[in-house]
């Protein structure tokens, strides 16, 4: 009787350090520019090695230019020196690099999917605060620091305090122009953003089987908003075809070998959950976020919610602090708000099937005037899909701007930002204060309910207007 | 690698008392600029500190810009404190200014990590003593300092506490000896290697190289 998190970590106890700590073993280590450059540079400094290069990869993806045509400079002032420095001490390491210019280039969490560096499973870490995104192929992946990230570097391990488990169990199925980020929203707005604090979730039921495996990543990344230490969904037929023919899946008689042992990788019927918690994925609706926080997130057709004593998450002052950041006040009607921008792209959000999705909303039709609309795919396997797909076109025609691949505005560690108290409709994971920008309002929704939302020039509801 | 061991942190301490303080509030992306990790207490709280982005004067209104709160070494928050990105130059940052422990009702696992790494404690009490243990430090305009007591495991400040917390075992001796994670973790090389040697044989599809 043993839950999938169990049977991964058990598999992975090295040592048990006391006190519900345990010695783990790592088995596939992904850095960026950002935090690995960093990491990677320490470990020489302290005249240590990086133990397994053959299980380390790394990306260019926080601070790179998204603009068409870039080179090493970045609008950050000193985001070359992160560039130069982590491509010089990725190959002195020996590790594998998807460099700028190489068509696999992307952001980490997109990349190691389609390279087939995640694999079920497998511990999977990156100083990234999102890797549970690569839970969706039933790995325990998760973000760590970069000292962490030094220690895995060099010991191929990692100390770790033993979560406790949570299984979130989506019933029914998502309606027509719902997808997993508003389901995530839905999840996130319930229990709080730090409702899964201390634990490893798994995603389970029919409501998750019927999700393709890029709307499970969507689901997985924003278990990081509930500060889950994990997100895990037990890899299935989705998750095998997914992994077919990766570069570094296994391929012949070993891939036959691996799907044998990766069929066990299920919770058991009779495992037993720290936490359970039920949802009837019908009950979700197109979700958008009104506050600085992604609890703070309400069906569109909603209105601004009046902070509510034992009710609201939360305090009162944190409720008024985030109405004012927000240009907003209670009662203030979601849908019909005018926006200045709207930017689809990041780990959440940048997959072929996101870039369909929001496509498919903008065919034919033009971005309100005024409003500026950014696309950015997750890689250059994404981006040359889109392209020969014909996606590329339909949002250019729009009045998109169709951008390298990268995690380009969904924060500003690339110098580039929205303006000053500007509205913008975000597929992105976060609406923290400022992320994307100087004081930049950031509300979060699906690539659907944003896309819609540029044409519309204020924030739409995806299930109206948009062609079937 | 190793570093200075903490007995007992004792100095004035700083009330944010929000929740989800995000690593982002802590030290905003654009104040990262080396390839390193000092440079980082200037751009500490940044966003709050300052008047404007890329400014350096002091917003009048923020408590960090005013005696005795410049000086804190106890930053206290609400919860779920270092919520959002993994940076770790959050906790640099915290720690080049000044800052020794943090107190806060709960912690984002992956903040917290980085704080046991780099001699910041992480103070976790229930949040009606975090509250007013914040509370009371407002009200004295912090006059009466904090202390942190890492033998005893408490946190007081005047007649506020002394409140108990915890800390696993492996955190407190990595904090309280100054211990370095890997320097530990590298006495079990040969469990790690044994645990490897069985694992290719078990799962040889990890072990597959990149090809270019």
């Amino acid at each position: 009787m043993s839950s999938l998190f169990e049977k991964i970590w058990r598999d992975h106890v090295i040592a048990d350090l006391g006190d519900g700590v345990a010695l783990i073993a790592i088995d596939r280590l992904m850095l960026h520019e950002r935090t690995g450059g960093v990491a990677l540079k320490a470990v020489t400094q302290a005249g240590r090695a990086v133990a397994s290069p053959e299980r380390v990869f790394a990306v260019m993806d926080h601070i790179v230019d998204t603009l068409p045509g870039r080179s090493d400079d970045t609008l950050m002032p000193t985001g070359k020196a992160f560039i130069i420095e982590t491509r010089d001490a990725a190959k002195a390491a020996g590790i594998t690099l998807f460099d700028l210019g190489d068509p696999r280039q992307g952001i980490c969490h997109v990349v190691s999917p389609e390279q087939g560096i995640v694999l079920p499973g497998a511990t999977l870490v990156c100083p990234d605060s999102h890797t549970g995104t690569q839970g969706a192929f039933g790995a325990l992946a998760w973000g760590i620091g970069s000292s962490e990230a030094e220690h895995a570097l060099i010991t191929g391990t990692l100390r770790v305090r033993r979560p406790l488990t949570m299984r979130i169990t989506v019933s029914g199925r998502l309606a027509a122009g719902v997808s997993a980020k508003d389901l995530a929203l839905h999840l996130i707005a319930r229990i709080g953003s730090d409702g899964a604090q201390g634990y490893a979730v798994e995603f389970a039921g029919q409501g998750i089987a019927a999700l393709d495996i890029e709307q499970r990543q969507t689901l997985c990344n924003m278990a990081t908003e509930m500060s889950a230490f994990s997100a895990l969904i037990a890899p299935d037929e989705v998750t095998f075809a997914a992994l077919t023919g990766r570069p570094l899946a296994p391929a012949g008689a070993l891939w036959d070998q691996a799907v044998e042992a990766w069929r066990e990788l299920v919770s058991d019927a009779d495992a037993r959950f720290d936490r359970e918690i039920a949802v009837d994925a019908a009950d979700v609706e197109p979700m958008i976020s009104w506050g600085t926080s992604p609890q703070q997130a309400v069906p569109v057709t909603a209105v601004v919610p009046a902070y509510e004593e034992g009710r609201s998450r939360g305090t009162a002052a944190n409720h008024a602090r985030s109405l004012s950041y927000m240009g907003l006040e209670d009662g203030v009607a979601l849908k019909g708000l005018p926006i200045d921008a709207v930017f689809i792209g990041s780990c959440t959000n940048s997959r072929l099937s996101d870039l369909r999705r929001a496509a498919k909303q903008v065919a034919g039709r033009k971005v309100a005037p005024g409003v500026r609309a950014i696309c950015v795919p997750g890689s250059g396997a994404v981006k040359a899909a889109a392209e020969a797909e014909g996606i590329a076109a339909t949002l250019i025609e729009a009045g998109f701007e169709w951008r390298e691949p990268g995690c380009s505005m969904c924060f500003f560690a690339g110098g580039e930002s929205f303006g000053l108290r500007e509205r913008v409709l975000s597929t992105t994971n976060r609406n923290f204060e400022s992320r994307q920008g100087p004081e930049t309002r950031t509300h979060i929704a699906s690539p659907e309910l944003v896309a819609a939302s540029a044409i519309a020039g204020c924030i739409a509801d995806p299930r109206e207007g948009a062609p079937a | 690698m190793s570093r200075d061991p903490i007995q007992t942190i004792e100095g004035s301490a700083l009330p944010l008392l929000f929740d989800n303080i995000d690593t982002d509030i802590i030290i905003p992306s654009r104040e990262m600029k080396s390839v390193g990790k000092t440079g980082l207490a200037d751009g500490l709280f940044a966003g709050w500190r300052y008047v404007a982005v890329g400014s350096r004067e002091a917003k009048p209104d923020f408590l960090m810009n005013r005696p005795p709160f410049d000086k804190a070494v106890v930053l206290i928050a609400g919860e779920n404190v270092g919520c959002g990105s993994s940076r770790e130059h959050a906790v640099w940052a915290l720690h080049e200014y000044g800052f020794r422990a943090v107190v806060a009702p709960s912690f984002n696992p992956i903040f917290r990590n980085n704080c046991v790494r780099n001699g910041v404690v992480p103070v976790q009490l229930p949040a009606d003593q975090a509250g007013a243990l914040g509370e009371a430090i407002q009200a004295a305009d912090g006059a009466e300092p904090v202390i942190v007591d890492l033998d005893a495991m408490t946190v007081r400040s005047g007649a506020t506490g002394p409140f108990a917390f915890v800390l696993e075992d492996d955190a407190r001796l990595m904090l309280c000896n100054g211990w370095d994670a890997v320097d530990l973790s590298l006495q079990h090389k040969g469990a790690i290697d044994g645990w490897r040697d069985a694992d290719r044989q078990r799962r040889p599809w990890i072990y597959l190289k990149a090809g270019r």
